[in-house]
C-alpha cells in the first residue's frame, strides 16, 4: 500500500482522512511493514465501508488485513441502527462464526509427546473433516430448527458436553434473536448430516502446547501454563453458513436497490438494519451463529471421547470459543455517549476488555481471551482484550496471520506430501484428507503470524499472554 | 483453454469463456469444480436440472453457481459436464449438471468451495468471444 496516501497516527495506527463520499476516516492498525505489503485493494476496501449509512467512528481494518469481499477481511465495522445503519453480507461472509475453541487438557507437553501419533490418528478418525464427510449426527428438519435456535446450549441438552462449557462461549453458547423460518429448506437440508464436521481450507483441529508465557497472570487465569497441552479448533457453520450467504446475497443486492443506499461495491450488499429485510438477515445470522456453536460443542465432544479412549488421565475443559465472521449487538461509547450497535467483523475477533459482562467471570479482571490460530507449522496465540481495544477497534483483534500467496500460487509452489515429510522433521504431526488442501495451507502461504501478532498487541488492542506450538494438526 | 482459474488474495477466480453467453456460463461452472477436482476424473453418470433467476446478467452467474454448489453438495455429487439456455432478458436460465457420487479416494478433492461472490464479477463480450468470471470463496 502506498504510504503517502495515509496519515500516520501513531506507531501502529493508520488514517485514511475522509474524502469524497466517506461518512468517517478509515484506520488500519499494523506496524509499517505489514502496511507497505498490504493489498492497496485493501485501503479501496476500507473507504468504501466508510461510505455506508451509520457508521460509527472509523471504518477498520487489523494488522492481517487482505483483499476480501466488500469489507476487506481483517475488516470492522459498527452501525447505529438508530442513525440508518445497515447490515452488510461483506461484513460477515459465508462461513458466518467461523472461530476458535481452545480446550485444556490439563496434560503437560511431556506427557503428550510420546503418545501423540496415537492421539493424532485417533483424532483424525474420529472428528469427520474434508469435502464429502459427514458427521455422526442425522437430523431431521424440526431438529435443525432446535440448533439453529439454540445453539451449544441445543449440543449440551442432548448430552455433548457439560453445562459448564456454555458460560466459556461467546453469547453464554446461544445467540439471541434467531429465527429458523428466516433461514431457507435449502440451507437446513444441507446441514441435517453436516453438524460435528471440520470442513475443509483453512479449518483444523490442532494438539498444541504453551511454548512462551508472556503474561503469567492472566495465563493463569485462563487455567494455562507454560507446557500445557490445549487443543484448539477451528471451523464454522459449514454448508448452513454458505448456504444463508447464498440465499441473502441477492436479497440484500435488491435491497440496497430498494432503499437507495449508494454501495460502491455489488459485494457491500446490504440492508437497513431497522428495515423487514436487514431484520430477516440478521435473524438468519444469528441462527448461523448457533450452527456454528452447536457444530464447534459436538467436535469438542469428540475430542473428550478421544481422550477418554487414549490418554483417561486428561481432564478436558474450556478455556473459551471465539467467533470472526459476525455481525454481533455490543454497546460501546462513542464520542462519550453509550450507543447501542451492529457491530460487524470480518475475518476480525471479538476482543472485549476486562470488567465486560460479556466477559466470563472467571476472566473478567483480565479481560476476554483472544484465540489467534497461525499456520500448521508456526504458532498460534492466546491474548486478552484491553480497555484501550474498546476505545480504539470496539474490542476487535486480529483473527489470524493472514494469507500471503493465493491458494494458485501455494499450489504450484509447495507439495503436500514434501510438508507433511518438513513438519514430521521438526516433530510435528500432520493428517490431512487433501495433499493438495495441505499445499494450500502451507506455512509459508501465510504472513508471518509473530508480526501480526506483535502489531495487535503494539497498538494496544489485545495483549498477549501465552505462545503455542504445534504438536499435531488434523486438516480436511 | 475454454475455462481458466486467476489469483485473489485469500481465494480463486474463475472465468469461462465462450462463442455464445451460454457457453460461457458453462465454461464457468467448469471453471468452479476444476477448483475443487480435476475434472476429467468425474464422469458424467446422471443428469440434474438447475433453475436460476436474479435481478440481471451478472448476479445470474453466481446464482448459477451458487445453485450448482447446493445441489452437488445436497446430492454429494460432483459435476463436470454443463448445459444451459438463458432468456433473452439475461435474468432466467434453465439448464443442466452431469456428474457422479463424491469419491474421496478417486477423486482426490483439493478444497471446498463455500460461495460464489460478487467479487471481481463480469460477464460480457472481450475480442469477439463472452467471458463469465467471479471470484469464488473456499
Amino acid at each position: 500500500m502506498e504510504l503517502n496516501s495515509l496519515v500516520r497516527k501513531g506507531e501502529y495506527e493508520w488514517e485514511i482522512p475522509k474524502r469524497g463520499d466517506m461518512r468517517v476516516p478509515g484506520r488500519i492498525f499494523a506496524s509499517r511493514r505489514l502496511i507497505e505489503e498490504m493489498d492497496d485493494k485493501v485501503r479501496e476496501q476500507i473507504s468504501n465501508v466508510a461510505s455506508l449509512p451509520g457508521i460509527q467512528k472509523a471504518s477498520l481494518a487489523m494488522p492481517d488485513a487482505h483483499w476480501g469481499y466488500g469489507f476487506p477481511i481483517g475488516g470492522v465495522g459498527a452501525f447505529d441502527p438508530e442513525e440508518g445503519g445497515v447490515i452488510c453480507m461483506g461484513g460477515i461472509g459465508f462461513d458466518i462464526s467461523c472461530g476458535v475453541r481452545t480446550l485444556r487438557t490439563g496434560l503437560s507437553v511431556e506427557e503428550v509427546k510420546p503418545r501423540i501419533d496415537e492421539l493424532a490418528e485417533a483424532l483424525f478418525r474420529k472428528v469427520p473433516a474434508g469435502l464429502g464427510s459427514r458427521g455422526k449426527l442425522h437430523l431431521s428438519m424440526s431438529e435443525i430448527d432446535e440448533v439453529l435456535r439454540g445453539g451449544a446450549v441445543w449440543a449440551v441438552e442432548q448430552g455433548y458436553g457439560y453445562q459448564e462449557d456454555l458460560e466459556y462461549i461467546e453469547e453464554k453458547g446461544r445467540m439471541p434473536g434467531a429465527k429458523p423460518e428466516n433461514v431457507s429448506s435449502t440451507a437446513k437440508k444441507r446441514q441435517l448430516h453436516e453438524v460435528g464436521t471440520l470442513g475443509s481450507g483453512n479449518h483444523y483441529l490442532e494438539v498444541q502446547y504453551v511454548s512462551e508465557v508472556y503474561d503469567a497472570e492472566a495465563a493463569r487465569t485462563y487455567g494455562i501454563d507454560k507446557g500445557s497441552v490445549v487443543i484448539s479448533v477451528h471451523c464454522g457453520s459449514r454448508a448452513l453458513g454458505h448456504q444463508i450467504g447464498m440465499d441473502y446475497i441477492k436479497e440484500l443486492y435488491k435491497a440496497a436497490k430498494k432503499y437507495g443506499i449508494p454501495i460502491k461495491d455489488r459485494e457491500l450488499a446490504c440492508a437497513p438494519i431497522n428495515s423487514p429485510e436487514g431484520e430477516r438477515y440478521f435473524s438468519a445470522v444469528a441462527a448461523g451463529i448457533n450452527c456454528a456453536l452447536a457444530n464447534r460443542q459436538v467436535i469438542a465432544h469428540l475430542v473428550r471421547e478421544v481422550f477418554q479412549e487414549v490418554m483417561p488421565e486428561a481432564k478436558v475443559e474450556m478455556l473459551y470459543d471465539i467467533s470472526h465472521n459476525t455481525c454481533k449487538v455490543e454497546e460501546h461509547r462513542v464520542d462519550g455517549v453509550r450507543k447501542t450497535l451492529y457491530v460487524h467483523r470480518k475475518g476480525s475477533t471479538r476482543a472485549l476488555g476486562p470488567g465486560r459482562n460479556e466477559v466470563p467471570r472467571a476472566y473478567r479482571k483480565v479481560g476476554q481471551p483472544v484465540l489467534i490460530g497461525g499456520t500448521m507449522g508456526t504458532c498460534s496465540f492466546i491474548l486478552r482484550g484491553t480497555e484501550e481495544g474498546l476505545e480504539k477497534a470496539f474490542g476487535s483483534a486480529c483473527h489470524g496471520a493472514g494469507r500471503a500467496k493465493s491458494r494458485r500460487q501455494a499450489k504450484r509452489t509447495y507439495r503436500g506430501e514434501r510438508i507433511i515429510q518438513e513438519l514430521r522433521r521438526k516433530g510435528i504431526v500432520i493428517k490431512a484428507h487433501s495433499y493438495a488442501g495441505v499445499a494450500e495451507e502451507a506455512p509459508g502461504a501465510y504472513k508471518d503470524v509473530v508480526e501480526v501478532v506483535n502489531a495487535v498487541h503494539s497498538a494496544g488492542l489485545a495483549r498477549k499472554v501465552v505462545q503455542l506450538k504445534p504438536l499435531a494438526c488434523i486438516k480436511g | 483453454m475454454e475455462y481458466e482459474t486467476f489469483d485473489h488474495e485469500a481465494d480463486v477466480g474463475i472465468r469461462g469463456y465462450g462463442r455464445t453467453l451460454e457457453e460461457a456460463f458453462e465454461n464457468a461452472a467448469k471453471a468452479m469444480f476444476s477448483v475443487m477436482v480435476d475434472l476429467r476424473r468425474v464422469r458424467p453418470l446422471k443428469e440434474f436440472h438447475v433453475v436460476a433467476e436474479a435481478p440481471d446478467t451478472e448476479t445470474l452467474l453466481v446464482e448459477w453457481l451458487n445453485q450448482l454448489l447446493a445441489l452437488a453438495h445436497l446430492e454429494g455429487y460432483l459435476f463436470a459436464d454443463f448445459g444451459v439456455k438463458i432468456s433473452e432478458d439475461g435474468t432466467r436460465l434453465e439448464g443442466y449438471a452431469r456428474g457422479e457420487p463424491v469419491d474421496r479416494d478417486r477423486h482426490e478433492i483439493a478444497v471446498e468451495v463455500k460461495g460464489a461472490t460478487y467479487a471481481m464479477l463480469e460477464v460480457g463480450k472481450e475480442g469477439g468471444r463472452y467471458k463469465a468470471q467471479c471470484v469464488v470463496d473456499v
